[in-house]
């Protein structure tokens, strides 16, 4: 049994790391993919509109682990070598998606109607309308639910772990695995953990409020 | 003044939000069976005092005194006391929106007076016919107007069968029709000798009702007497302006 | 590339994907339950109580919604045993499922008590309630009636979420999925299988908690205005 010490703490802090990128990637396919899903969501066409929904019932109805390893076994099929990364990387772009394109389809329709007519008026076409009119409004009613499920992003890439991608929470389970001090190393996880989500909660409904003051 | 037995004494009675004086030694006695209407401008802490009274605030200074037990003072006997003695009607009905009209009424009948369901509904069928809703047994507040919604809450103050009742400008949020009727149940209840303290703005209904008026002005008693003869001769060149002004 | 699916391992595995969820059922049901009546008090604690008290559920909060349900599993599992505290694995999943749900429950609920009008309060209190049957009758009601949506989708996340368990070995549907793939190498179809579980689940909970709305809020009923 290994005495737990203070490489072990960095061995933590060096995985956190792999933490932040995961939750970086992941934020980054989500917000793409969550664009795309919030505008097919106020579309004008009906199909799109289906599109959109389906895929937003189908992964908020689907557990982030049965994404994953979907994901994870699916590469394998078509013929990818299993790379962890890529699979975390892929399933929690799917499930962010998902998420951001319901919170900033809110954030579209929040916008007053009236913006679309008056830029209608003005001639404006459909593509200029959302360039200059509506999605400049809805990003700022977007930032704090924006900021606030970020928290969700990084907690939730702890499950990549289960795939045996070594952010924090394998790095936790690896650490244990030779010192057998659960409680002391699962608490350490978790304070790093909330020292990566508490800033972030802190900020959304600081965002939230000065928001709400403004309006 | 009628004479008899005093069952609301306030005295001296300071009431202060923060910096800001709102009662600055109010004083008046209430005596059973009378109708008491308290008017003035807004502002002028006529809602403040009625609250007091009802010991919804605490007071800094003076003494409240309801069917001989002080309000305001600490310990729960004596609050419970005051909810036997004290029933309130508000501005805003206040009827619990998840609660069919008989089950507002008969909730503190039950859990108050812990009376048994059969003497609770009674209770509610007769305090209903009272103030005319018996056919809103089921209905729930939302399916109300707000003239019945007052009805409904001053049917379920009545069901407990206070000694006095307290109305703070129960008719403010209506239209003038509903007014009418919600007025209509509180004339009746005055004529069966009900003891009322009501905070109004209808001088039509205060000329009519009241046998004692209060004038507030500035968090002080301006002017008191009986309504008639306060009426007939103002005292002051406020109420006189006041009474001009309201009608 | 090509790829043969191969569903034939259903016609034997499938009483154990039925097993597994029923404990995701039975694990997720009870930890709903506790967790929306801790999170209830809590709530209350947070809008009614002191300072101090007040203070406690924030942290509580706080701590939990900041933190991944993995880890929380893993201290007390794993955690609480090292101290001594032995647990099995159910039971460990409903503690952590338990606490997780009311940090979120408590949050939820406080929005909705706080949305009860002061009068209401003031009301109850002139018609002479204690300040117990004044929240048990007047208050939690129509609190929860406002934030229902939320919370039954707080619910169902809940559900989906006790897929984590599986990896303490609570025995759910996850887990069996786990198993039923390692003894049989048709990992992608048995998750698919399980994927469409979770679904069905999903639906089957988002209706029961539509109903429970529906007899708990009667009077929306009555109105014909939907939840």
């Amino acid at each position: 049994m290994n005495q737990l010490g203070t490489n072990h703490l960095l061995y933590l802090l060096i995985a956190a790391q792999w933490t932040v990128v995961l939750s970086l990637i992941a934020f980054a396919g989500g917000s793409v993919l969550g664009l795309a899903i919030a505008l097919m969501r106020v579309s004008k066409l009906g199909v799109l509109r289906s599109l959109a929904s389906g895929y937003i019932q189908l992964i908020q109805g689907t557990p982030l682990l049965i994404l994953l390893f979907l994901s994870y076994f699916g590469l394998g099929i078509i013929g990818l070598k299993l790379v962890p990364l890529v699979a975390a990387g892929i399933s929690l772009t799917l499930y962010a998606g998902a998420f951001l394109g319901e919170i900033w389809r809110g954030c579209i329709e929040a916008v007053p109607k009236t913006q679309w007519e008056a830029s209608d008026c003005l001639g404006l076409n459909r593509a200029q309308q959302y360039a200059y009119v509506v999605l400049p409004q809805a990003v700022r009613i977007a930032i704090p639910p924006t900021v606030g499920f970020m928290v969700q992003i990084v907690k939730n890439t702890s499950l990549a772990s289960v795939i045996g991608f070594v952010e924090l929470a394998r790095a936790g389970q690896i650490v244990n695995n030779s010192t057998f001090e659960p409680f002391v190393i699962f608490s350490c996880v978790a304070a790093i953990y909330f020292a990566l989500c508490y800033p972030l909660s802190v900020a959304s409904r600081y965002l939230e409020r000065k928001a709400n003051a403004g309006r | 003044m009628p004479e008899g037995e005093a069952v609301v004494r306030v005295q001296d009675v300071i009431k202060e939000f923060g910096p800001l004086r709102v009662l600055d030694g109010v004083g008046f006695d209430v005596v059973r069976g009378q109708t008491v209407a308290i008017v003035g401008r807004s502002g002028s802490g006529k809602s403040t005092l009625l609250r007091c009274i009802a010991g919804l605030e605490t007071i800094q200074g003076g003494s409240i005194e309801v069917c001989g037990h002080a309000v305001g003072q600490p310990g729960s006997a004596a609050r419970a006391q005051l909810r036997r003695d004290v029933g309130m009607v508000f501005q805003s009905y206040n009827l619990f929106p998840h609660l069919t009209v008989e089950r507002n009424i008969t909730l503190a009948l039950m859990l108050v007076k812990k009376e048994s369901k059969d003497s609770a509904r009674q209770k509610a069928a007769e305090v209903l016919r009272l103030v005319g809703l018996t056919d809103k047994l089921l209905a729930y507040p939302e399916q109300l107007s707000g003239g019945q919604q007052q009805r409904v809450a001053i049917a379920r103050s009545l069901a407990l069968q206070p000694q006095i009742m307290l109305f703070d400008e129960v008719t403010s949020a209506l239209d003038p029709e509903l007014t009418a009727e919600v007025l209509a149940v509180m004339e009746d209840l005055a004529r069966r000798g009900m003891t009322m303290i009501t905070v109004t703005h209808e001088m039509g209904f205060a000329r009519r009702v009241a046998s004692l008026l209060v004038f507030m002005h500035q968090g002080k008693v301006w002017e008191i007497g009986p309504t008639a003869e306060l009426f007939a001769n103002p005292k002051t060149a406020e109420f006189r302006q006041f009474v001009g002004s309201e009608l | 590339m090509s790829y043969k699916f191969d569903f034939a391992f259903m016609a034997d595995r499938w009483p154990d994907f039925v097993a597994g969820a029923w404990l995701t059922i039975q694990l997720t049901v009870l930890a709903i339950a506790l967790g929306f009546a801790l999170g209830t008090v809590c709530a209350l604690a947070r809008v009614y109580g002191g300072p101090v008290l007040r203070r406690l559920v924030g942290a509580y909060v706080e701590a939990i919604r900041n933190t991944p349900l993995l880890i929380q599993i893993f201290i007390v599992y794993f955690g609480l045993s090292s101290l001594g505290l032995k647990l099995s694995a159910d039971v460990s999943a409903v503690i952590a499922l338990t606490v997780n749900m009311g940090a979120y429950s408590t949050e939820i609920m406080r929005a909705g008590i706080q949305s009860i009008q002061r009068t209401q309060l003031e009301a109850a209190d002139c018609l002479g309630l204690t300040r117990l049957q004044t929240i048990l009758h007047v208050v939690l009601l129509p609190a929860m009636e406002r934030v229902y949506p939320a919370l039954s989708s707080q619910f169902v996340l809940l559900m989906l979420a006790s897929s984590i368990t599986s990896q303490i070995s609570v025995e759910e549907l996850t887990a069996t999925a786990s198993l039923v793939q390692s003894d049989t190498y048709r990992s992608f179809e048995v998750y698919l299988i399980v994927a469409v579980a979770y679904l069905a689940l999903s639906a089957l909970y988002r209706f029961s908690f539509w109903l429970i709305g529906r007899g708990l809020f009667a009077r929306k009923r009555r109105l014909g205005t939907s939840l």
